[in-house]
């Protein structure tokens, strides 16, 4: 357990500007352990980036990086990402 | 440029010397931890750091063999890519040259590898001459876990996220592989003083 | 502007400082008015934003302690003495002062009436921010839905909202203060830090499936989520919202 980590309410904002829906009930599905989590759910790590990361196995789901007012985010820890209907 | 705040200051000192501040950084009294990952807790009995790769002969330390090299202490200012720069830092740890001493290679890139998976490149020669080490304290005690102990990288020139926590071990190669934040829109070099903050900076 | 929020982009928004108030010694509650403010759902947060002359800039994320049907949205901040930004909204702003922030965000980690209960809310100090949100929401809509507040706190004197939630209980809701710190003479109460028997005690039996949401310190959220699981209460039952080490 980390104190410093959050969930991913924590990071609501960034997820929202970034995706420019709200993201914290998608719910996504793990590439390496298929676990299944609201991104609300996942863990999320601050350094020079933000990482998300899955709370079962610490397998990193997707990286996101601000530059400016552009956003470079690496997903590929996700097998899947689904969107809820309600924005 | 937003709106200013009235009254805000924020907690950072005004009284350093501007010029050891790179551009776009702030001198903050504390030491922000920061973390791509949970803090790893490894045995020191089963620790080792390695140095892998293109080069004549891999070598290894356990966590005695490593504490037995000769070390120094080392007073530097270090600058983060989130901004905030420490000034006057002051670590004890072992010169990457000499963990290189008497090693042959045709390598120009090393990769720093930590507990976790954290990666990060440099160049070889940005960790030679003196310019890196393999630090195992901070101010003077044990490098604490949050800060990347038992051992982590101490690349000083270079912004911080190319100074790896939680180091096990340094793979030489001929070959360049971008690492952990590199891939992800940050500058594949990161000097501080040229503000390569970010790829294409 | 009312367009771009409506799309779900977020924008930043100037809010207008009415009132700052103290709740405890360390807590004050800033009331904003936001012009453009599209309305929230209670747990929700903002993101406030604070730039100085010289450019440098912090965000930090505070929960919304006011209902939806508030006409101001209202902040409750903890100073934290080495805080960057907690310090300045609490000791700083002055009625007329205005401060980037934007949000409503957050979807997750919200409760609306109607939903079906029973609920638990457990709060570790500041924690308790977004969970009042719910408690006043669900106060103005009437709603009687079985709702339990386990709220940690230093002291009797560092309970924030003491004597609303005190007005408040009643009528389905029940309020139990664990004072870990220090209690007054003559408490009867708990003394000591949330624990699986506390809340086997307080909160609603796993098979009644709650909705549960817990809120605090990171350490506070981990060790509380860790008990209610090993109760029996289903993992996805569970909202957390951590605030880091300290919060702020």
């Amino acid at each position: 357990m980390d104190q410093l980590m959050l969930d991913g309410n924590g990071v609501a904002g960034l997820l929202q500007e970034v995706f420019a829906v709200e993201m914290t009930t998608a719910v996504g599905t793990c590439a390496a352990c298929s676990a299944v989590e609201p991104l609300g759910a996942v863990h999320v790590f601050r350094s020079a980036g933000v990482v998300l990361r899955c709370p079962h196995c610490d397998h990193v789901l997707a990286k996101i990086v601000k530059r400016g007012g552009q956003a470079c985010v690496d997903l590929g820890g996700f097998r899947a990402l689904a969107t809820t209907a309600r924005v | 440029m937003s709106f200013v705040s009235r009254g805000f200051h924020g907690r950072r000192r005004s009284d350093a010397d501007p010029s050891r501040v790179p551009p776009g950084q702030y001198v903050t009294q504390d030491f922000p931890v920061l973390s791509a990952g949970p803090t790893p807790h490894p045995s020191l009995a089963t620790w080792t750091l390695s140095l892998v790769g293109e080069l004549d002969e891999e070598r290894a330390w356990t966590w005695e063999q490593f504490r037995a090299l000769p070390s120094e202490e080392i007073t530097v200012d270090i600058h983060c890519v989130t901004k905030w720069s420490k000034l006057d830092t002051v670590w004890r740890g072992v010169s990457v040259d000499t963990l290189l001493e008497g090693l042959d290679t045709a390598a120009e890139h090393v990769i720093q590898y930590s507990d976790g998976g954290y990666t990060t490149n440099v160049p070889l020669e940005d960790v030679t001459g003196g310019k890196a080490w393999v630090v195992y304290e901070y101010d003077g005690e044990p490098l604490d876990p949050e800060h990347g102990g038992p051992a982590r990288m101490l690349v000083p020139h270079l912004y911080f996220w190319k100074s790896a926590k939680w180091l096990r071990g340094l793979r030489l190669q001929t070959t360049d592989e971008p690492g952990f934040w590199e891939t992800n829109g940050y500058n594949n070099y990161g000097d501080p003083w040229k503000e390569q903050r970010y790829w294409g900076d | 502007m009312e367009g771009a929020a409506l799309l779900g982009r977020l924008i930043w928004q100037l809010a207008q400082v009415v009132n700052v108030s103290p709740e405890t010694p360390r807590v004050k509650t800033v009331v904003f008015d936001v012009p453009a403010w599209p309305g929230h759902r209670s747990g929700q947060h903002v993101d406030v934003r604070l730039t100085a002359e010289d450019g440098y800039q912090v965000e930090r994320s505070y929960s919304i302690a006011s209902a939806p049907n508030a006409t101001h949205v209202e902040l409750t901040v903890e100073r934290l003495d080495d805080g960057e930004v907690s310090p300045y909204l609490t000791d700083e702003l002055r009625p007329g002062d205005r401060i980037e922030l934007r949000g409503p965000v957050g979807g997750y980690f919200v409760w609306e009436p109607g939903l079906r209960g029973p609920v638990l809310l457990v709060g570790g100090g500041s924690g308790i921010v977004p969970l009042m949100a719910m408690i006043r929401e669900r106060a103005a809509a009437d709603d009687d839905v079985d709702m339990r507040l386990v709220f940690s706190s230093r002291g009797w004197d560092d309970v924030i909202y003491r004597d609303e939630l005190e007005h408040l209980a009643g009528n389905g809701l029940t309020v139990v203060h664990t004072l870990t710190r220090s209690q007054p003479a003559g408490w009867a109460g708990y003394a000591r830090r949330v624990d699986a028997e506390m809340l086997a005690e307080v909160g609603p039996a796993a098979g009644d499936r709650p909705l549960i949401y817990v809120c605090g310190p990171t350490p506070f959220v981990e060790s509380v989520a860790t008990a209610l699981v090993g109760l029996g209460h289903e993992a996805y039952r569970i909202k957390t919202e951590r605030f880091g080490p300290t919060g702020g």
